[in-house]
């Protein structure tokens, strides 16, 4: 297994590189190679979403995807949704603020499949939201808070979407 | 100082103490991927183990041949019961007083027992080389049925306990018999039902499930060969027990190890067991002289480390015709898989299951419990329960429901006329506790009235008249339950783990600027103990809880504790907290007194001060004492300011709850939609009312996994049915229902601050009320007991069996 390729990723704005295996999966890459250890391990059969990561604009299961098929991709992690200066971005900020986390293993990946269900979606209903959340589960919140925190966030990057224009 | 001259009010607000939603400061982290669980973990030349394991549910293993795993580059070694055997390590024992092989000594006994541990230098080729070790297995008969593993010819599983009659929990009588347990009054029960007016008889089986948290089992060992200290990381609910269970087995002495529980993902019970991994990481990593990484997969997890329930209880209930309780007899057979490593108090082989009389005012029960071996993985741990309150709170649950269709009475009124009422407290039940507090008839009165009770069998009642009219194939089910737990073991008289009381700690320091780290014997799982332990503290010295680090988990800096589970860290450390926090107090009254020239009794506490009593603009902050305590030398006081305390609950504590869920079934498809789920509860004295509300979401979404779908299934050749998440039920964000909550507060008359723990109250509470709400909706039609899970298929089959498809 000595047969290493070179990929090339763009990690939160930050262009990397590395050698893997061909099967080296991109949630191993991104935890092991790069140290981003946001995105989690919950399943390994793409049912759990704790490894959600955002590639070229699309929420993935990073446990079912090669680092080969992702080289030259775009991919956002959990830690790339905070803002410049190092505060909470706003999902972020309305997971604490409405209790939407608690042992927050599935928190990096509720928070960037949430990132992506806004852009696709800016004006969510409840029912939209737990729709499109339904790819990660949680075993600590029941939801319900998750959601409230989700639509809070849409709430306010609606705000400032308008505040701009 | 600005701040002087506010009123108490604010300055107390400001302390963001007990009662307060404070944000929770952990969420800082968790939210931008900043957390620290076992996985991230990553050490220098760090190698990774990984197991092979029995495809067989009982087998005997002839051979294992490593030779061509081995071979594979990366492979460093494959590590066998044979390797361990000679440590004295192949075998360990349970937290139950039994023993469990760490590795396949001779025979397997589940499917996915761990057989081999291959150390390889990362993941990959650790999954190569557990593919390459070649096993030969002999098979052997299979029993996965606790009544037939009963038989006289049954097979024989524990070989290794041949002939030994008497177990760790008394006398046993039969090869595949472990203990039985018996609590009560046998004779006297059982005289009361022969002579009652109606007795209600029922198997209740509450199924086999998983904890199943999102984060897996798993620990980084790391032997410093040099100073000859083990650092074990790993995902332990209690670090300070696994410290002293490391070094008595494995002869290290206890200061050269040093547990770390860094970031949690979860518990649920399925992290209080040692397992094979955690031993077989040290283990590799002594031999290896590198640090070791064992991370279980979701399959491993639900294979192998700790199931829970599997209780089959018969049950008869005896009232007189007015619908009065006169007994409750209980027979419980209990299926703990090939080795008892259910994680109970020693002295409560079944947990707490004899708090089975429930809210209710019984007379005279008896409870007995046969545990017994079977071929299919170990555990039995309390799934966000307190030792078993589970199976107890669903056992009666569903026994009242039954005894209300025998009676031909609402199940509300017939609990109603039964509840141990308010001025019986403290109340000694039937089968020997001493529940602390309670005001059932309040919670329940204020519960039904919430949902509109009445109006709510008035509709079902419509509703059954139009679907026997043809206008409708959608039932009404209206689920009741008033739970009561037992949590917070617990008094050290008659509750330890491997002999170790089950009391627990804090210990506070308070800095000279006046901001202070407190470290506990607990350690959080989400459950936000640095949130709500520092609103104590602020609330008892007056340092704002802003201002107050709080650590667990590292056992070479927490005091001594018994861990994090059976919702016990609020009712035995909440009450350590409170305790050290009062010694501090009484300390900083005596600087205060001294820097204020009065004596000690003149002074009082004022939310975060000492004022001289009926001169108020006479005082000293907590700011101003913590800093004289550093610099001051005050005749008869050691400097500093700083307090330890170790809490010996005098007894438990008993949250209940009132929870009623409305649910609407579809008789032709079995699909089910919960319109209303409501929970009261009430446990005592409310430390963070956000987080009391959290729990109570995801405790009713796990009690709604159980009764709905989820469960740990094996066939009849011992195969595991559900090792993965797409057979093993975890609702998602679209199946799971809205929860109302509500609450009312009657304090532990005992603990220091009257919390009596929440976190398990809603497992306990809503597995009966979605359970009893899938029978209401068929009691008009002749249902008296269906097991759960009610998936969809079941619930199908239950209106086949009515005759509602015809």
């Amino acid at each position: 297994m000595s047969n290493k390729m070179h990929v090339k990723l763009t990690v939160n704005g930050e262009e990397v590189e590395g050698l893997a295996e061909p099967r080296t999966l991109l949630i191993h890459f991104l935890r092991e190679n790069l140290k981003i250890t946001g995105p989690h391990i919950g399943c390994e059969t793409s049912h759990c979403g704790a490894c959600t990561v955002d590639l070229n604009g699309k929420s993935v299961k990073s446990c079912t995807v090669f680092v080969a098929q992702a080289n030259g991709s775009d991919i956002t992690t959990v830690e790339g949704l905070v803002n410049a200066d190092g505060s909470l971005g706003v999902i972020q900020e309305m997971f604490r603020e409405h209790h939407g986390l608690q042992c927050g293993f599935c928190t990096p990946g509720m928070i960037t499949r949430a990132h992506r269900l806004l852009q696709e979606n800016p004006n969510p209903t409840e029912e939209e939201v737990r729709f499109g959340m339904a790819g990660n589960l949680c075993r600590c919140t029941g939801y319900q808070n998750i959601v409230k925190a989700i639509l809070a966030s849409a709430a306010q990057l609606n705000a400032v979407k308008e505040a701009a224009e | 100082m600005k701040d002087e001259v506010q009123s108490p009010e604010d300055r107390s607000a400001k302390l963001k103490g007990m009662g307060c939603s404070r944000k929770r400061v952990e969420d800082v982290r968790f939210t931008q991927g900043r957390g620290n669980y076992v996985d991230d973990i990553k050490l220098d030349g760090m190698l990774v183990g990984d197991f092979v394991r029995s495809p067989y549910a009982h087998a005997r293993v002839a051979s294992i041949n490593a030779e061509a795993a081995l071979a594979i580059p990366g492979v460093l070694a494959v590590i066998t019961a044979k390797d361990l055997e000679p440590l004295g390590l192949h075998w360990m024992p349970t937290l139950a007083g039994d023993k469990q092989m760490v590795l396949a000594d001779g025979k397997v006994l589940f499917q996915g027992q761990e057989v081999a541990f291959v150390v390889a230098k990362d993941r990959y080729a650790a999954a190569d080389g557990v593919a390459a070790v070649e096993v030969d297995y002999e098979e052997l008969p299979v029993v996965t049925d606790p009544f037939k593993a009963m038989e006289p010819d049954a097979p024989v599983l524990r070989e290794d306990l041949a002939g030994k009659t008497e177990g760790a929990h008394g006398p046993r009588r039969h090869h595949n018999h472990i203990f039985t347990w018996e609590v009560g009054d046998k004779d006297a029960t059982e005289k009361v039902l022969a002579e009652a007016d109606v007795v209600a008889d029922e198997m209740v089986y509450y199924h086999r499930t998983h904890p199943m948290p999102l984060e897996t089992c798993g620990a980084v060992a790391s032997m410093d060969k040099v100073t000859g200290k083990l650092t074990l990381w790993g995902t332990f609910q209690a670090p300070h027990a696994v410290r002293t269970v490391a070094s008595l087995i494995s002869g290290i002495a206890e200061h050269n190890i040093r547990v770390i529980s860094p970031d949690i993902g979860g518990g649920f019970g399925n992290k209080v067991g040692v397992y094979p991994g955690y031993i077989c990481a040290i283990v590799a990593s002594i031999v290896t002289g590198k640090p070791v990484k064992w991370v279980e997969s979701r399959m491993d997890n639900l294979m192998s480390t700790a199931f829970a329930r599997d209780y089959w209880m018969h049950g008869k209930i005896s009232a007189t015709k007015e619908g009065k309780i006169t007994g409750l007899w209980c027979h419980t057979t209990a299926d703990h898989g090939g080795f008892d490593a259910c994680a109970d108090p020693t002295k409560f082989p079944a947990g707490f299951m004899n708090i089975c009389t429930g809210s209710y005012d019984i007379p005279v029960a008896f409870l007995s419990v046969d545990g017994v071996y079977t071929n299919k993985a170990p555990g039995g741990v309390a799934y966000r329960c307190s030792f078993r309150v589970t199976e107890a709170a669903y056992f009666i649950e569903r026994m009242i429901e039954v005894l209300a269709i025998k009676l031909g009475m609402d199940a509300a009124e017939l609990r109603r006329i039964n509840f141990i009422r308010k001025d019986q407290f403290p109340y000694q039940s039937a089968l020997g506790w001493e529940y602390d507090s309670g005001d059932y008839h309040t919670a329940w009165d204020k519960a039904l009235k919430a949902v509109d009770y009445d109006g709510l069998r008035a509709e079902q009642a419509q509703r059954i008249e139009d679907f026997k009219a043809g206008k409708t194939r959608k039932l009404l089910g209206i689920g009741l339950t008033h739970f009561t737990e037992i949590v917070g073991a617990g008094p050290v008289k008659n509750c330890d783990i491997l002999g170790l009381g089950m009391f627990d700690s804090c210990e506070i320091r308070i800095h000279p600027t006046g901001s202070a780290i407190a470290r506990l014997g607990t350690i959080s799982q989400g459950q936000g103990h640095a949130t709500t332990f520092a609103q104590i503290i602020a609330s008892e010295i007056g340092i704002p809880a802003d201002d107050i680090t709080l650590e667990e988990g590292d056992t070479d800096t927490a005091p001594y504790g018994l861990g994090t589970y059976g919702s016990r860290s609020t009712p035995v450390a909440g009450a350590a907290t409170a305790m050290a926090a009062r010694k501090i107090r009484a300390k900083a009254q005596m600087i205060a007194a001294y820097l204020l020239e009065v004596h000690d009794d003149d002074v009082e506490f004022e939310v975060d001060r000492f004022v001289v009593k009926g001169a108020p603009e006479r005082f000293k902050t907590m700011k101003e004492i913590a800093f004289a305590s550093y610099n001051q030398a005050i005749p008869g006081v050691e400097p500093g300011l700083e307090a330890v305390s170790y809490y010996d609950p005098p007894n438990m504590t008993y949250p209940f709850g009132a929870y009623i869920c409305v649910m609407e079934i579809d008789v032709d498809t079995g699909e089910h939609k919960v319109r209303t789920f409501y929970a009261l509860d009430d446990c005592g004295t409310r430390i963070n009312p956000m987080i009391i509300e959290g729990q109570v979401h995801g405790g009713a979404t796990e009690g709604y996994a159980i009764a709905m779908g989820q469960e740990i299934a094996y066939d009849d050749m011992g195969n595991h049915k559900t090792a993965t998440l797409m057979d093993f039920f975890v609702p998602t964000a679209w199946e799971t229902p809205h929860y109302t909550t509500d609450h009312t507060v009657t304090p532990s008359p005992h603990h220091p601050i009257g919390a009596k723990g929440v976190g398990e109250s809603p497992n306990v509470g809503s597995v009966p009320a979605f359970s009893n709400a899938v029978h209401d909706a068929f009691r008009a039609f002749g249902l008296v007991q269906s097991h759960m899970p009610h998936d969809q298929w079941r619930i199908w089959r239950i209106a086949e069996n009515l005759g509602l498809h015809s």
